[in-house]
């Protein structure tokens, strides 16, 4: 074959792929009432079905009503040799099923995929890896987990060892590693695969910053080899620095595909969708009699509903109460926390000297946060009402997530979301001047 | 780069299936080469463990069945003999057997991770049981030296029962080791197995002792046709072959053979999605 035509034909081609599963549901507890004459009916017709599965070997569904669940809905597009690209969505969009699709876990429902070369895929680091082993053992034995071959192992043995800097530590198992050695030593043996097609998912969440960058520099290295990289990730920086082309998923399908930065704007806003959230009974914890939150609205500067918020730039939120009885001193708060759930703002009116008398009824308060002073990430946001300087009355945390992009906070430039990859959260203004 | 090309889609992997499992024979070295060294790591004696369970149980059973019910041996051979011929055979079934059984979901996080022919992972722990078995053997050369037991021609057929025995765990096994992935209940009813096959199957004594009406049907444990093998092998012939027992046990374990099979592969697609 002429080798132009190599590099332009696709390595990957997926054309129409679709995959379903079955998903148990319970009516039982929607019932108002079950007599013990339903409840045996049921079991029975359960049990009917369960001894049917088993003896056709096919999975056993829980719950008394089995309904389709598409995680994938006619997704095709094709990916050239060389190119490296991001998938893109939010949590449940489909991007694991399609990775694992082509990564041959699981088999597509309907549609096909074509792939030319052996595809080596790091859904997790550290797949495989024994505690009881040493670290020379876990290289091979990764790797052939992997897909290598012994040979080719031995061949780029001191590589992966010098990459990983465990030297030292080569004949020592690796439970007795440090996390840090243990994540450097399962990225190293990943990297260097010898496969035509790479499949990462999500592995620079790990390790500390230095590594992190020593990560995304072996990636851009094994795109520049000329290898095609399909790279999924939620740090949008590390998918606009590796990416030639995205494709945006969302409930299933492709949303959009073209270049990562309009991929990237367009999977932002897409997530704006979730500013508004009605807040149901249930969600209300400790609820007492006073007061229930019914709903938040998150909106930017511009009062435009918005989930997605820039460095230095307002964020507003209105919060509408229920009101059962006629109460004094009331005071709303907001909490943003981080995604580990540390708490990192309160924004409570009392602080600010806005305590309220409430009389029964629907109220809606708003609370501006005139600059947005957290790092570049993802936070939640909570919401609570009470008496001013008691417990809380009702509170339902952990509401909506809301996603802060890097802008400039401070009038200079700023480096800000490399500082953010190593844990800090909240920027805080200070003032420098040299005194000798 | 051709080898390489492939098509995925529904029911396709079928075809790609046994050429795939050759593919990834290093695979399977390298898993069975995990268990074998992980097995002892950490344990005082080590590899000594695979010969103190079977020559403690030989002690206990020859002192048993021989001393305390005084059942008689298969003509002149030592009645230790007599149960360490069974005893192998049995150590190698029952390890083999839970261990394959419980396998695939031990190896979870790579099954939902990696792909791979799944049949690699049952059968990877036979073999690990199967060095186990082999390290065993020590205990037979040494009895047969205690007790100046020359073994005649017979046992050059001693591999044909290896084997034999080898196929009698994997289809049960594989079986198994399918169920356990949707109903971890069979995680309890291995250890049951195990221990009632024990005394179910002729390893405690000779299997003359069932009458010969019976013994077609006592054939129908794939066992007892193993057993009686090694015996046959052995024992220099003295413990002679039933035939209709033994052609029954053959069949039972071809039987179970093509059902461990044929249910594992049908299974197996969905072996991600489960675990």
């Amino acid at each position: 074959m002429v080798p132009e035509l190599m590099t332009r034909s696709p390595v990957i081609s997926i054309e129409n792929v679709g995959k379903r599963y079955l998903v148990g549901h319970k009516t039982g507890s929607v019932r108002r009432y079950t007599a013990l004459r339903d409840t045996i009916a049921l079991k029975a017709r359960q049990l009917l079905r369960n001894s049917v599965d088993i003896l056709s070997g096919r999975a056993l569904q829980s719950g008394d009503q089995v309904e389709e669940f598409w995680a994938l809905r006619d997704v095709s597009f094709t990916v050239n040799e060389g190119e490296v690209v991001g998938i893109i969505g939010r949590n449940g969009a489909g991007k694991s099923t399609l990775l694992k699709i082509l990564s041959r876990i699981t088999e597509p429902t309907c549609g096909q995929v074509y792939l030319r070369g052996r595809i080596a895929s790091l859904l997790e680091v550290g797949t495989g890896f024994h505690p009881e082993l040493t670290g020379r053992e876990n290289i091979f034995l990764n790797g052939a987990i992997l897909g290598m071959k012994r040979v080719e192992i031995r061949q780029r043995f001191d590589e992966i060892v010098e990459f990983a800097g465990v030297e030292k530590f080569l004949d020592t198992p690796v439970k007795r590693y440090s996390s840090g050695m243990y994540v450097r030593l399962a990225f190293s043996v990943a990297a260097h695969l010898q496969s035509e097609i790479l499949i990462v998912d999500e592995v620079l969440a790990v390790g500390d910053f230095q590594f992190q960058e020593k990560c995304l520099g072996a990636m851009k290295g094994v795109a520049q080899s000329g290898r095609t990289v399909l790279f999924v990730s939620h740090n949008m920086n590390a998918v606009s620095q590796l990416c030639t082309r995205c494709e945006v998923l969302s409930e299933g399908r492709v949303e959009y595909s073209g270049d990562p930065g309009s991929a990237i704007a367009r999977f932002l806003n897409s997530r704006s969708t979730n500013s508004l959230i009605q807040i149901s009974e249930k969600q209300n914890e400790n609820a007492k009699e006073r007061f229930l939150i019914r709903e938040l609205e998150l909106l930017d500067g511009d009062n435009v509903p918005a989930s997605t918020f820039i460095m230095g730039q307002p964020l507003k939120a209105r919060i509408r109460i229920q009101c059962l009885k006629w109460t004094a001193r009331t005071e709303v708060g907001v909490k943003v926390s981080s995604f580990t759930g540390v708490s990192l703002h309160y924004l409570a009116s009392s602080w600010e000297g806005m305590s309220f008398d409430l009389e029964p009824g629907e109220h809606v308060f708003e609370v501006t946060m005139p600059r947005v002073c957290l790092f570049p990430g993802k936070y939640e946001i909570g919401v609570w009402v009470g008496i001013s300087g008691q417990t809380s009355d009702a509170k339902a945390m952990e509401l909506t997530r809301i996603n802060v992009l890097l802008g400039n906070i401070t009038g200079f430039p700023t480096a800000i979301d490399q500082y953010a990859t190593s844990g800090c959260e909240v920027y805080m203004p200070s003032i420098w001047k040299r005194v000798h | 780069m051709s080898e390489y090309e492939l098509i995925l889609a529904a029911g396709r992997t079928e075809k790609n299936y046994w050429r795939d499992l050759w593919r990834y024979r290093e695979l399977f070295q390298v898993l069975a080469w995990r268990d074998i060294s992980v097995r002892y790591k950490q344990t005082v004696i080590g590899a000594a463990w695979a010969l103190i369970r079977p020559f403690l149980t030989m002690l206990v059973f020859t002192v048993i069945f021989g001393k305390v019910a005084k059942l008689p041996s298969d003509g002149n051979t030592p009645y230790a003999l007599l149960v360490l011929a069974g005893m192998l055979p049995w150590q190698f079934f029952s390890t083999a057997l839970s261990d394959a059984s419980n396998s695939l979901v031990a190896n979870s996080n790579l099954i939902s991770k990696v792909y791979f022919p799944r049949l690699i992972v049952p059968i990877a722990t036979v073999v690990v049981a199967f060095v186990d078995f082999v390290i065993s053997f020590v205990i037979l050369l040494g009895l047969m030296v205690w007790y100046r037991f020359v073994p005649d021609w017979h046992i050059l057929f001693l591999p044909l029962f290896v084997g034999l025995a080898f196929l009698s765990s994997v289809g049960p096994g594989l079986w198994i080791t399918t169920l356990n992935v949707r109903y971890r209940d069979f995680r309890y009813i291995i250890p049951f197995i195990v221990q009632f096959g024990l005394y179910v199957s002729p390893v405690g004594f000779s299997s003359q002792m069932i009458p010969d009406k019976y013994r077609l049907l006592y054939g129908l444990n794939p066992m007892v046709g193993v057993i009686d093998g090694f015996r046959w092998c052995i024992l220099r012939g003295e413990s002679p072959l039933h035939p209709g027992s033994f052609i029954a046990s053959v069949v039972v374990t071809a039987a179970f053979l093509w059902l461990g099979i044929h249910q594992f592969r049908k299974m197996e697609k969905s072996f991600a999605d489960l675990l």
